[in-house]
């Protein structure tokens, strides 16, 4: 599964990981986190990142 | 006015302003300094800036060392204007097509700032500038605390320059941590906890990768207060300390407000249970004490237990301004509580707690609240809750 980085921040999503801490279970791929979620370090939203190369 | 030698070459060439008492909303009862440094060799650079108002001063203190024209290279290690206020002044003197160094967040976020077209150079982790017989080496510190933030290190003489880390918004005749002892402790710890805290993490992370990466550290210098030359060590370990935010002073702050005198009344019931338990207990009004002074205590307190007169069918306003305050900057691992007075309605012990559980706070109870005065069965209500939070505290 595809990590993604924030542009912002530099935050790696890490779907294997998911984001418990905000509701988001391990094994979420990036695509399917809600539209609501935000980067858990700076709160820049889904748009603001890209695929980890 | 100042400039002083730092180490061979090497200059602060900030400034300093003793009468800011209010910093975006942070009281600086002693000012602050927005430090600049001037990196002699046989190519010369400028890490920093000042506050726009002080660029004259920049300048001059700069030009008893060098002609400004002679500066090769300009370092931006963080975009917010007290530090990037006086780049038009500077880069205009300097020479505008000079390179500008600054993380590639950094370019991003000065050009949303300035409308010149500078030569900027954006840098990483790693890279290096070769001053001649010296080296500067950047790193990013992303969200310490802006995406644009970065370090320089001057390699051979292992100075750290560390944008706002390790800084203190103190003003006074000393320069260095040797100077003044512990006492600009307390002025670094309400640095962190009304700047870095929410960040906690990453600061751990960052002394982790230091550490691996052997990066030794002569003097620390951030961009504001006082430099660190006798011991380096000792504020990374302060950060270190603050960023895990663990509980060793068995420590309890009542934050509240009242508006006649009855939740003041509960607070001071509520101190006495506590006191009974052995804990250590600041109570802040919040008419009388600044929330950046508040949140400095919430730091390293294990408790916070917030008390909210209803108002309205709400929360007391200078209550909603603490909770929104303290929500941003995240604090971990704490006890919350809830508590207030109330005429007729009581709605701001269960607001209170709502924000506290979102907060991620845990609460040892529902929350207490008393209609009108407290009377004696009240008094009592409020030390055994006082008790129950404190027994909470001992764990």
């Amino acid at each position: 599964m595809d990590k993604y980085v924030c542009m912002i921040c530099g935050y790696v999503y890490d779907p294997q990981a998911g984001d418990p801490d905000n509701g988001v279970k391990a094994g979420t791929k990036f695509k399917d986190l809600p539209d609501d979620w935000v980067c858990p370090v700076c709160g820049a939203d889904k748009d603001s990142f890209e695929k980890e190369e | 006015m100042r400039q002083l030698e730092i180490a061979k070459g090497v200059y602060d060439v900030g400034v300093t302003d003793w009468n800011i008492r209010d910093f975006h909303g942070y009281s600086t009862y002693s000012g602050t300094t927005y430090n600049a440094f001037l990196v002699t060799d046989e190519k010369i650079a400028l890490i920093d800036t000042v506050k726009k108002e002080f660029a004259d001063q920049l300048i001059e203190n700069i030009s008893r060392i060098v002609d400004p024209k002679k500066i090769d290279y300009v370092i931006s290690n963080h975009t917010e204007m007290d530090h990037s206020g006086s780049l038009p002044r500077i880069m205009h003197r300097v020479g505008e097509d000079k390179p500008l160094f600054c993380s590639k967040m950094g370019e991003k976020n000065l050009a949303r700032h300035f409308s010149q077209k500078w030569n900027y150079r954006p840098v990483g982790t790693g890279d290096e500038l070769n001053l001649g017989k010296r080296t500067l080496t950047f790193l990013e510190t992303r969200m310490l605390h802006w995406p644009d933030s970065m370090f320089t290190y001057l390699k051979e003489d292992k100075i750290l320059f560390s944008s706002d880390a390790f800084g203190q918004h103190y003003a006074g005749p000393e320069r260095f941590d040797d100077m003044m002892g512990d006492a600009i402790m307390p002025h670094a710890k309400k640095y962190f906890a009304n700047i870095m805290m929410l960040y906690s993490p990453l600061i751990l992370k960052l002394v982790e990768t230091v550490t691996s990466l052997g990066l030794q550290f002569n003097m620390i210098c951030p961009d504001h207060g006082i430099l660190w030359r006798k011991d380096p060590g000792k504020i990374i370990n302060a950060y270190v300390k603050w960023s895990r935010q663990e509980d060793n002073e068995k420590k309890a702050v009542i934050v509240y407000d009242t508006m006649w005198h009855s939740t003041e009344i509960m607070a001071e019931a509520i101190m006495s249970g506590l006191t009974e338990e052995g804990i250590y207990v600041r109570p802040m009004k919040l008419r009388e004490c600044h929330r950046s002074d508040i949140i400095t205590e919430v730091l390293d307190a294990k408790a916070v237990i917030v008390g909210s007169p209803t108002l309205n069918n709400g929360l007391y306003p200078t209550v909603s301004d603490f909770l929104t305050y303290m929500k941003g900057l995240k604090p971990q691992n704490k006890i919350g509580a809830a508590f207030g007075s109330y005429g007729w309605s009581g709605e701001s012990v269960k607001l209170v707690q709502e924000e506290l559980t979102a907060m991620k706070f845990q609460t040892v109870d529902s929350g207490l609240k008393i209609q009108y005065m407290p009377d004696k069965a009240g008094i009592e209500k409020c030390e055994a809750f006082g008790r129950k939070i404190g027994q909470a505290v001992k764990g």
